[in-house]
């Protein structure tokens, strides 16, 4: 039995310490938010924070996240309790095509913003580049990131930033 | 009759363009097998199988088509939603089941658009509501590009139209004012002289007992109120807060898990597996033998991974287990050479007297070009959850043919195609590879072993190594150009001929022209992969014309447009292209900027790219995309396709290698089958062109242009022309990239 806080909520999940925490939270937890791409760390479609950070749980063995907090997409924000400035950039830049990649994509955007909301080109890419869409959203994905980094600096009332 | 099944369609190449089926009419009190499911209560009226208005004015229309990404279910609900004046707002949508009432006829005939003839039992079927041929074709496929022209041309805005004469017709009796007063707008029809309004919905029933006209009026477009505007995807709230459900996701209470190996040489089969081996692993239910793979089930994904994995299991050798990628090529080689001199060489396309033509010419201009195999690796990897009970097969997945998904599952369990009850879900891409009913069969199978509903998920290993892959090929080609440098022949060989036929042509006045192919099979089993045929031919035709303009002595757009000059509409969407790329304008050191023009499903896409060389390596900078497919019924939905599509075709070009070892795929994942990322994501800005001509497709004209436009942008930075793809086989920083170069 392993106990973590998944989205704020305790959970004790019944599952062998060594499985890869992307199955513990789809299949025993049952959050199917979070998606299975590659399974090597190579695409991003797994993307979880950890303790705020993001981590392919592809790779991480659930072990590595007892007691510890896991926030997944689910967790981010939804239609009934409100969109994460990310997500509402997703709709407004019309950001998904098939879809399947943006629950990373957008774990992966609200982490870079967090800790930067005036990211430049490059820093954009640095961080991004972990995430694969092979429906060719990156331009829009770029432009979204850049709007939910405005709406969060407007909010915060950093007012403009010089961008690039 | 059975013969007409979907696999004898496509494999055959009987398809054609034309037009297409309507739909059939529900009526209440005629609320007949599955369909009938669709009438959630006693207060919807279904008028035909396209679409239902409720009570509370909302008006659903339902799709037959698979959302995949390309944003066809919005786009298609917009066709309806224009010709019915109904309030977008009011608007929603659901995917058709899996039943052969929706069987998709247009796919059929629209797929290769000048092809061959359709057998005749099949054509007249059109103004009729009940389509008798795709029952025999159990067709409902999302592919081709053909949702937008076809169903949603010629049965979505249909059936809105028609619907929107019964709404009327029932307003006009029930008022009794004339038919010709009567107007509707958001979904309210209004009698002006009266100052009457009502909303379609308390028409609905009376409405539903009048007669659909089979050839409603269709606005023309300074009429549209939604189609060409850009709404919002009807999908991408569920997208962004993890709430869509794709295959992977299905959830049936009690289900286990299923991961499978199938034998690595295509074509061979289990020689022996030792369940024993597994049967003490942790959570391990059962290993199923199927034949030409095994699988195990398991409490969870990765318990059943861990024992297949751990699972000894032989394979049989069938005799390819020593072809490598050389000997295909090879292969390719000799039997191009050997339908030379046996004069066995399978005609394209002939007009003039090419051989003759290039004899008379005054220089001649060789190349020959190759492409590799290459896998679709959709994000999401196969996937399909199954549930064999009460003599029945409930099937949870996402696919491109639910239908013959369905029919195909229900001869492998030998069961009624009524029987088979296919839940499609959203699909993690398609890209034509989803149109393959393999892995549903295999759920099928193995869940038909045990008493508990299957989640079988491939592994991304299991996925690359088992796809159904676009044809490597080899293509040669020689122009005979006149004193003045205007070409007088092309002739063209390339093997692997694949639909749609129109593949290899050129859009170019050349007098003399001679296309053809040789036969030359491999084991490598062939699919659909975006854009078919013209993935490679593009690359094949659009290089070639550039080393022709090159040879010249001529700018590569000036000669292309040139060669345009009967081709109007070619020739704009051309023109636009380079004239918003700045063609011509100076460039920075290490850049290169290269064009490219294709037709593919009725859809002309030119694309100029400027290249930056970078170590040795290509990096696109930006792409400047002009598009005519008739007219864009969503312009921003057009446009992220096209971003698609490049982002999709510069991939390919750049990385993508599936290469054959020892009979076997050698690539397995993405650390060896690399994708482009967003820091190698070129700026692309898309002119569209409403042309106003024949409606053409979205999904796959993005991806063939951009190849060649990408390598003649190569040539122009580098002086190097790559004959080979992918890109990354080349060291552009070397100086000797030209040893296949027999110009
Ligand atoms: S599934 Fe974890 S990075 Fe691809
Ligand atoms: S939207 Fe399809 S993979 Fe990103």
């Amino acid at each position: 039995m392993i106990t973590l806080t998944i989205n704020g909520e305790t959970r004790n999940l019944d599952v062998d310490p060594s499985t890869p925490l992307l199955w513990a939270i789809r299949e025993t937890a049952g959050l199917t938010g979070t998606k299975f791409g590659c399974g090597i760390a190579q695409c991003g479609a797994c993307t979880v924070h950890l303790n705020g950070a993001p981590v392919r749980s592809c790779v991480t063995p659930v072990q590595a996240a007892a007691g510890q907090d896991v926030t997944t997409i689910e967790g981010i924000g939804s239609r009934a309790t409100g969109l994460h400035p990310v997500q509402q950039a997703w709709i407004d830049e019309q950001v998904p095509q098939c879809g399947y990649c943006q629950s990373g994509q957008i774990m992966s955007a609200v982490a870079l913003l967090s800790n930067n909301t005036s990211p430049t080109d490059a820093d954009i890419d640095a961080v991004m580049r972990g995430n694969v869409c092979r429906c060719g959203a990156y331009p829009r994905i770029r432009r979204g990131i850049k709007r939910a980094a405005a709406t969060m600096r407007d909010a915060a009332g950093i007012g403009e930033v010089a961008d690039e | 009759m059975n013969k007409w099944t979907r696999r004898a369609f496509i494999s055959a190449g009987v398809l054609a363009g034309g037009v297409v089926v309507f739909g059939i009419a529900i009526r209440p009190g005629n609320r007949a097998g599955k369909v009938a499911g669709l009438v959630a209560d006693d207060n919807e009226s279904l008028f035909n199988v396209w679409l239902k208005i409720a009570t509370d004015n909302t008006v659903t229309a339902i799709i037959p088509h698979a959302e995949m990404g390309q944003g066809v279910h919005t786009t298609l609900a917009m066709m309806l939603a224009d010709e019915l004046d109904a309030d977008w707002n009011l608007v929603d949508m659901i995917e058709a089941p899996a039943h052969i009432e929706y069987a998709n006829y247009a796919l059929a005939k629209g797929y290769a658009a000048g092809g061959v003839d359709f057998p005749a039992f099949l054509v007249d079927t059109v103004d009729g509501f009940f389509l008798t041929a795709t029952k025999w074709m159990k067709l409902q496929i999302t592919g081709g590009s053909t949702s937008v022209p076809t169903t949603g041309q010629h049965a979505m805005r249909v059936a809105g139209a028609a619907t929107k004469a019964v709404l009327l017709q029932a307003a006009a009796n029930r008022w009794h004012v004339p038919y010709d007063e009567l107007t509707a707008s958001n979904s309210m029809i209004h009698h002006a002289g009266s100052h009457r309004e009502a909303p379609f919905a308390s028409f609905a029933r009376d409405a539903a007992k009048l007669d659909l006209p089979a050839k409603p009026r269709l606005k023309t477009p300074d009429e549209f109120t939604i189609m060409g505007t850009d709404v919002g995807r009807l999908d991408a709230p569920a997208k962004v807060d993890g709430s869509a459900m794709f295959g992977i996701d299905a959830v049936v209470p009690g289900m286990k898990y299923a991961t499978v190996k199938a034998a690595p040489v295509f074509g061979t089969r289990v020689l022996s597996v030792s369940e024993a081996s597994v049967q003490d692993m942790p959570g391990v239910r059962r290993v199923v033998n199927l034949g030409d793979a095994v699988a195990v089930v398991a409490d969870g994904y990765w318990q059943a991974k861990q024992a297949l994995d751990a699972l000894a299991v032989d394979f049989d050798q069938g005799g390819d287990e020593t072809v490598e990628q050389s000997d295909i090529f090879e292969q390719f080689s000799r039997d191009m050479d050997a339908a030379t001199a046996n004069g066995d060489e399978i005609t394209d396309f002939e007009q003039g007297d090419a051989r003759a033509a290039l004899e008379g010419a005054d220089r001649v201009i060789e190349a020959e070009y190759r492409v590799p195999y290459l896998s679709h690796a959709p994000m999401e990897p196969m996937n399909c959850t199954a549930w064999v009970h009460d003599g029945k097969c409930e099937l949870w997945t996402g696919t491109q043919n639910p239908l013959g998904f369905a029919a195909e599952v229900a001869d492998v369990l030998d069961m009624d195609i009524d029987d088979v009850v296919l839940h499609n879900q959203y699909l993690g891409g398609g890209f034509g590879r989803r149109a393959f009913p393999d892995y549903a069969i295999q759920a099928a199978r193995i869940a038909a072993e045990v008493h508990f509903p299957v989640k079988l998920i491939w592994s991304r290993e299991e996925d690359m190594r088992h796809d159904h892959y676009r044809q490597a090929s080899i293509s040669r080609f020689r122009a005979g150009l006149d004193a003045a440098g205007r070409p007088v022949a092309w002739i063209n060989q390339y093997v692997e001929k694949h639909d749609p036929k129109e593949a290899p042509y050129i859009p170019y006045a050349i007098d003399n022209q001679y296309i053809h192919y040789a036969e030359s099979k491999t084991h490598v089993p062939w699919g659909f992969w975006r854009s078919v045929g013209h993935s490679l031919h593009a690359f094949f035709t659009e290089s070639f014309i550039d080393e022709v303009a090159h040879a010249a002595g001529r700018d590569p757009y000036e000669y292309r447009h040139d060669l345009l000059a009967s081709a109007p509409r070619f020739r704009k969407v051309l023109d636009t292209a380079a004239e918003k790329s700045n063609w011509g304008a100076p460039l920075p050191e290490n850049f290169g900027r290269g064009i490219a023009i294709h037709r593919s499903f009725g859809t002309i896409v030119a694309q100029v790219v400027e290249v930056e060389i970078v170590d040795g390596k290509a990096i696109a900078r930006r792409a400047v995309c002009a598009v005519d497919a008739g007219f864009a019924m969503h312009p921003d939905g057009m446009k992220a396709q096209m971003e698609s599509g490049i982002i999709y075709g510069l991939t390919a070009a750049l990385y993508s290698n599936i290469t054959i070892r020892r009979g076997a795929v050698a690539q397995s994942n993405f650390h060896d089958y690399p994708m482009l990322r967003i820091d190698e994501s070129p700026e692309i800005e898309t002119h569209i062109i409403n042309s106003g001509e024949r409606l053409g497709g979205a999904g796959e004209p993005g991806t063939p242009a951009i190849a060649p436009a990408l390598a003649n942008a190569i040539f122009d930075a580098t002086g190097k022309r790559i004959r080979e793809l992918p890109v990354s086989l080349h060291d552009l920083s070397s100086e000797d990239l030209g040893s296949r170069d027999v110009a």
